[in-house]
Formats: C-alpha cells, structure tokens, sequence
C-alpha cells in the first residue's frame, strides 16, 4: 500500500509531533512485555506503554480530523513512512538495559509532566482535554521513572555504572525536547502550542534533584542530536514501524 | 537471587465502595516506596481502589496451620453466638 504524508498545516504537524512521541515511545516499552526484569516491572511498563499509546490515539484521530482528509487514526499510524514520523530521536531509541530505558522514560517525562499540565490551558479545546488527562498519566510515569533511576544511581556499584553510562548515551538526545520552529512558533503566539523553553527550568530542577540522589552525575550539553521532528531520524524507527506497520501494509484494511 | 535480595509485600487495597482494605496478594519490591508503585500497577489496574497498603510479609504473624483444630473446632458446636434466634421485623429492610 503507499505510504501517505500528512498536511503540512501547523496545527497537524504539531499534533502529529506529540502523537508520534507517545506511539513510538509506547511501541519500545511494549517490546518489554514479557521480558520485564521481574513481573511487577513487567506489568509497570507495560501499564505506561498503554497509557502512551491511549495518548497517541486521541492526537492521531485529532489530527486526523484537523486535517480533513478523512485519515483515521489507523492511517496517520501505519501509513507513513519513517520520514513522515515527527517524533524525536530519543524516544525511538533502543531499549538497552533495563537502565537504558528507565533513563529515556525520566528524561522524557521529566518533560512531559509539566508540559501536558501546561497544554491543559491551551486556547485549542481538544488539545486541551487531552492534555488533562495525560497529565495525571505522565506525573506518575515520571515518578515510576525517577524512584528507579534514584535506586539504580544509589544502588550497586554495577547499577550505578549502568545508570550512568545510560545517561550518557542518552544526553545528546535531550536538547531536541526544547527545540521549536516556525510550526510551533506560530501556535505557541496564538496560545495553542506550549512553549518547551518555558520548561526548561522545571525540567533541570527535576533532573538535577533526582540526579543528585541517585548520586549520578549530569552529563555536559555537548553536541545534540537533532531532526526527529522534521522527519530525520535514526537507523532505529524504521525498524519499529517494520514491525508496528506490516500487517497494515501487506494486508491493507485488514480487521480481526 | 530475585527471591533473596527483593523482600515480599502483603497488599491490601481498599475498594471504591469498601470500608476496610483486603488483602488481593503479595509482591516484590526494594523497598516501600517501590512496594506502593508495583502495588498500583499490578493490583489497581481495573479501577479496583482508592487506597493501598503494603505490609512486608515478614511483619505477618500468622497461626499455624497444625493449630487449626485446637484454635477453630471448639467454636463448631457454639451456634448460639450467631445472630439467628430472633426475626428481623419486615421494616428494618436489607441488613
């Protein structure tokens, strides 16, 4: 089936940004189903991997709506290509260690927690209920997070190493949470978008505190990654949506 | 390994519409604080409750299961400590 490319209307682009976030963030931790490092760690991230994807859908059927092209969902899902995915590069980053992962979900949620409450009082209605109700989801996956990351920083020293070189390999990605463009920009003035600059500050306190007590060091802003957004992306997406896409894509409107 | 270094946790969970908190299970976990999260992300999934308790399992004191005749069979042939020797009056409704 040929893949499809969503308007380049703002107001899509920025809902699809968010979309694309949650599913692809939602798609890596659901590869732990099954392979959790103990059953109640595997229940708990598979509990954040559905609230993720129970974010993207309201965003996707929304931008889908915005758009007017009569794509559900579904579509905006599994119809695009790896560069048509607006997503940053940190959350289709590799699982790794249990470490690896922990880490990716604190530096995202970390973000993400204020950002929805935040989105909550945008001028856009949809958007705003939607953010209502991730707030309260992301709180708690930023609390899940950081409490484990404060026991791995602080536990053995094989759990520190681990937890420090995850923060490590993960850092170059972080500056691109911040990042806005012209897309953004626009809606940000028309109090629709939330401006992630305005976060920062949160988000290093957050950081720095939880850091400190995991007794982990905060890696230097050094070269960052960027291009998730606009649709450059590492080798990693188009391996998930091999997996997330083919069944749509060999067998197009295929239901059971 | 899992089963030496992670201690156990009793959970209790107080139901929506339940006065007291009952037990649903057991669990491992570091410490308190990680006992509570696993607790709501395995046992309050379905909406089950408002409040949580965990409890390391080794705080229980529990009777022995040998007692069982000793503790519990006297009390077998003691109907008349059940509240069944009077009428409930049609007024009173549901009890």
């Amino acid at each position: 089936m040929t893949a499809i490319a969503a308007a380049d209307t703002p107001l899509v682009q920025y809902t699809l940004r968010l979309a694309d976030n949650a599913l692809v963030l939602g798609h890596r931790l659901s590869e732990w189903c099954g392979h959790g490092p103990m059953l109640e760690e595997d229940i708990a991230l598979a509990n954040i991997a559905l609230d993720l994807i129970g974010q993207a859908r309201p965003l996707y059927a929304y931008a889908g709506e915005v758009e007017g092209k009569g794509r559900d969902e579904d579509k905006l899902a599994y119809l695009r290509d790896a560069g048509q995915y607006r997503n940053v590069l940190l959350v289709e980053q590799p699982n790794g260690d249990f470490a690896v992962t922990i880490a990716r979900q604190f530096l995202y949620s970390a973000l993400m927690a204020p950002f929805w409450r935040a989105l909550a009082g945008s001028g856009d209605e949809t958007l705003s209920a939607i953010a209502a109700k991730a707030e309260k989801e992301a709180a708690y996956h930023l609390r899940h997070a950081a409490e484990w990351l404060i026991r791995l920083g602080d536990g053995t020293a094989e759990s520190h190493a681990r937890a420090q070189d995850a923060l490590d390999e993960l850092w170059m990605y972080t500056g691109e949470l911040f990042e806005t463009d012209a897309i953004e920009r626009g809606l940000i003035e028309r109090g629709v978008a939330v401006d992630p600059q305005a976060l920062r500050a949160e988000w290093d306190e957050t950081v720095d505190g939880v850091l400190a007590e995991a007794t982990l060091k905060r890696p230097p802003d050094a070269w960052m990654q960027t291009g998730g957004r606009t649709g450059r992306h590492s080798e990693h997406l188009g391996f998930i949506l091999a997996d997330l896409q083919f069944l749509q894509r060999a067998y197009p409107g295929a239901t059971w | 390994m899992t089963e030496r270094n992670i201690p156990l946790w009793e959970v209790f969970i107080r139901s929506r519409n339940g006065l007291a908190h009952k037990h649903v299970g057991s669990l491992h976990a570091a410490d308190a604080e990680m006992a509570l999260q696993a607790a709501r992300d395995v046992y309050t999934r379905r909406g089950e409750g408002l409040s949580i308790w965990v409890v390391p399992s080794s705080a229980i004191v529990a009777s022995d299961p040998s007692d069982k005749d000793v503790l519990f069979e006297p009390t077998a042939s003691k109907v008349y400590r059940h509240p069944t020797f009077y009428e409930v009056p049609d007024e009173v409704g549901h009890m």
